[in-house]
């Protein structure tokens, strides 16, 4: 995650003691029950939703009236829905909103953070200010009131539920660059840069953000539930991913209106969402431990 | 602390012009005539020239905004669409209901979350720990809005102990009570977990100080070296949490008013916006924000009155 700082003319006994902590890293991480318990549910969340057409034993929008609202018995594990689609596959397709709004949201806001809180912490005062302004105001929101308040004036859709998403976490990821970058600000190695005459983007995109991305990206880890818990909550209001399309959100707010006599699609229309959860908190957690000990107390 | 007060006050105002500005702005940037977006494409040109007469539409977007803000100042936030009446007094009747399940949950969370971290801060490794340890996680994993379903699910339609919807009938305390316990349940329960950490990773950090040594080797009991003097420092980080956590609780209780169909100021935003009925929806957005904002102010000036480090950081 360093790896701009390990400088290839740097003698070869500094190397070794590097690579010998990156090892004592790595074996760390592995022997750790909740980073593994975390890798392997996060690894069935990309699977399941990268393979969920092949996976899925049905067509998740595939109606079979007379099997409708049928417990989850063999063949259909999870159920079936009041138009007799297929609960499993249509959570397996779920899976894909998830990932797909959680890797646009989450990379874009990173993106916009990285920059925005770099800007802030290497330019002017005022600057700063006004970027920090700027964060508390876009923080000041509860998510939910604020996608209320767009889907008031925009009509649902998945992009409000992204746009929504994508603003709301840029204020934290802006903050930890903003932070990290003050920190660098007044290092030799950047005073050297700009004494030698190197361009303010240069030293921002090749000599900062290689430093500030490792917490970042830690922090990313730990923003998916955050994400996913978003699209399945607004899904859920039914101001997200619209019907017919299977969403974990949809499949719960479809679930909730037959609660009574359906009551396993609302049961296991959850279990996906807090398996993905768990399992990215618990690697994001396990990533912090091994690689930034101290940004652990902050948040 | 005055100049702190000052500037603290300072920000917390530019903070709400910045959220009145973005609101304003956003109700701007759709394209498309506002009063046709708020009376439907069938209403007549006469409901449509009367309706941007009474919001001010025909003006520039300039004026717009200072009538925005003169009114949202002096505490007008216009009329429901519908029924004419003041927003405020929309607000007003449903505000208790929001104010009362928050705090509840909030406070059922803090009762619970902080011994919880205090005593596996305590005995670090023991059984008591690590159980809080794996229970805190898990409660944080789960989205607040699937509790309240599952908790509706086993605990009134399965169980049938509590009842599922409403708030329970005006005047009758009782009633009104039991309606609340599963809302407050399912909205404080990620919070313990939260707290249940926080206050542990705070306390362990302060437990290995000097002066918590000092006042061992001096003979205290150690419940008064836990509770008067480390937890006193250690709940400082813990109300800097909860107040930025507000916001996170605002939105669960939404969702739990929704879930529970209960009156409050959530479940009003969320059927007006179905109903389309602007007025009500920013009116809505801008109390929940406003008390936001207030609180995260309150427990920025209560770190500030009780650390006196703080002060000078701003």
């Amino acid at each position: 995650m360093s790896a701009p700082l390990s400088d290839p003319a740097a003698p070869a006994e500094t190397r070794e003691s590097a690579s010998r902590e990156r090892r004592e890293k790595l074996w760390r991480f592995l022997s750790d029950w909740q980073a593994m318990v975390g890798l392997v549910l996060v690894v069935l969340f990309f699977a399941s939703a990268l393979f969920a057409p092949w996976l899925a034993p049905y067509d998740p929008n595939a109606m079979d009236i007379p099997a409708r609202m049928s417990g989850p018995t063999w063949p259909h594990i999870a159920g079936t829905d009041q138009l007799g689609r297929d609960t499993f596959s249509r959570i397996l397709h779920g899976g894909r909103v998830a990932l797909y709004i959680s890797a646009i949201g989450v990379s874009a806001s990173l993106s916009i953070g990285l920059v925005l809180g770099m800007i802030a912490g290497y330019g002017p005062r005022w600057l700063d200010n006004l970027m920090l302004l700027m964060f508390d105001a876009v923080r000041s929101f509860p998510a939910v009131i604020l996608a209320l308040a767009t889907v008031a004036l925009t009509g649902p859709s998945l992009t409000v539920v992204l746009a929504i998403v994508i603003l709301t976490t840029i204020p934290s990821y802006g903050r930890v660059a903003r932070t990290a970058t003050l920190a660098l600000r007044h290092t030799e190695f950047i005073l050297a840069e700009r004494s030698l005459g190197a361009s303010t983007p240069r030293i921002l995109f090749q000599h900062i953000m290689p430093n500030v991305i490792g917490p970042l990206l830690i922090l990313a880890a730990m923003e998916v539930p955050v994400v996913v818990s978003i699209e399945a909550g607004l899904s859920f209001l039914g101001i997200g991913v619209l019907p017919p399309q299977a969403s974990w959100g949809t499949i719960l707010n479809e679930g909730y209106l037959v609660i009574r006599d359906a009551p396993w699609m609302v049961i296991a229309g959850g279990i996906p969402l807090i398996l993905t959860t768990l399992g990215f908190t618990f690697l994001g957690e396990a990533l912090r431990d091994v690689f930034d000990p101290r940004m652990g107390r902050g948040r | 602390m005055f100049t702190y007060l000052l500037k603290r006050l300072g920000l917390a105002a530019l903070v709400v012009m910045a959220v009145l500005l973005l609101l304003f702005s956003m109700l701007h940037m759709i394209p498309g005539n506002p009063a046709i977006l708020a009376l439907g494409t069938r209403a007549s040109p006469e409901a449509i020239a009367e309706y941007s007469a009474r919001m001010h539409l025909d003006k520039p977007v300039l004026t717009q905004f200072v009538y925005f803000l003169g009114n949202a100042v002096q505490g007008d936030l216009g009329q429901d669409v519908f029924s004419n009446r003041a927003v405020t007094s929309v607000i007003g009747e449903r505000i208790g209901f929001s104010l009362a399940l928050i705090c509840t949950g909030m406070g059922w969370a803090v009762l619970l979350g902080v011994p919880l971290g205090c005593l596996a801060a305590v005995r670090p490794g023991s059984w008591l720990d690590r159980v809080t340890g794996v229970f805190s996680v898990g409660m944080i994993a789960v989205p607040s809005f699937l509790v309240s379903i599952w908790a509706l699910l086993l605990f009134s339609l399965e169980l049938r102990w509590l009842p599922a919807i409403g708030a329970g009938e005006p005047g009758d305390l009782a009633d009104q009570l039991s309606h609340l316990v599963l809302p407050a349940f399912a909205i404080g329960l990620g919070w313990v977990g939260y707290l249940a950490r926080m206050v542990r990773a705070s306390m362990l950090e302060v437990m290995g100080e000097p002066y918590i040594r000092s006042a061992r080797a001096f003979g205290l009991k150690p419940r008064r070296v836990v509770l008067g003097y480390a937890l006193r420092v250690a709940i400082l980080p813990t109300i800097t949490l909860i107040g930025m956590g507000f916001g996170g609780l605002i939105s669960s209780a939404v969702f739990a008013e929704i879930i529970f169909a209960r009156p409050g100021v959530g479940k009003m935003i969320f059927d007006a916006v179905s109903d389309r009925n602007f007025p009500i929806v920013q009116g809505g957005v801008l109390v929940a924000t406003g008390f936001y904002i207030l609180v995260v102010l309150i427990s920025d000036l209560l770190i500030a009155w009780l650390d006196p480090r703080v002060r000078s950081s701003l």
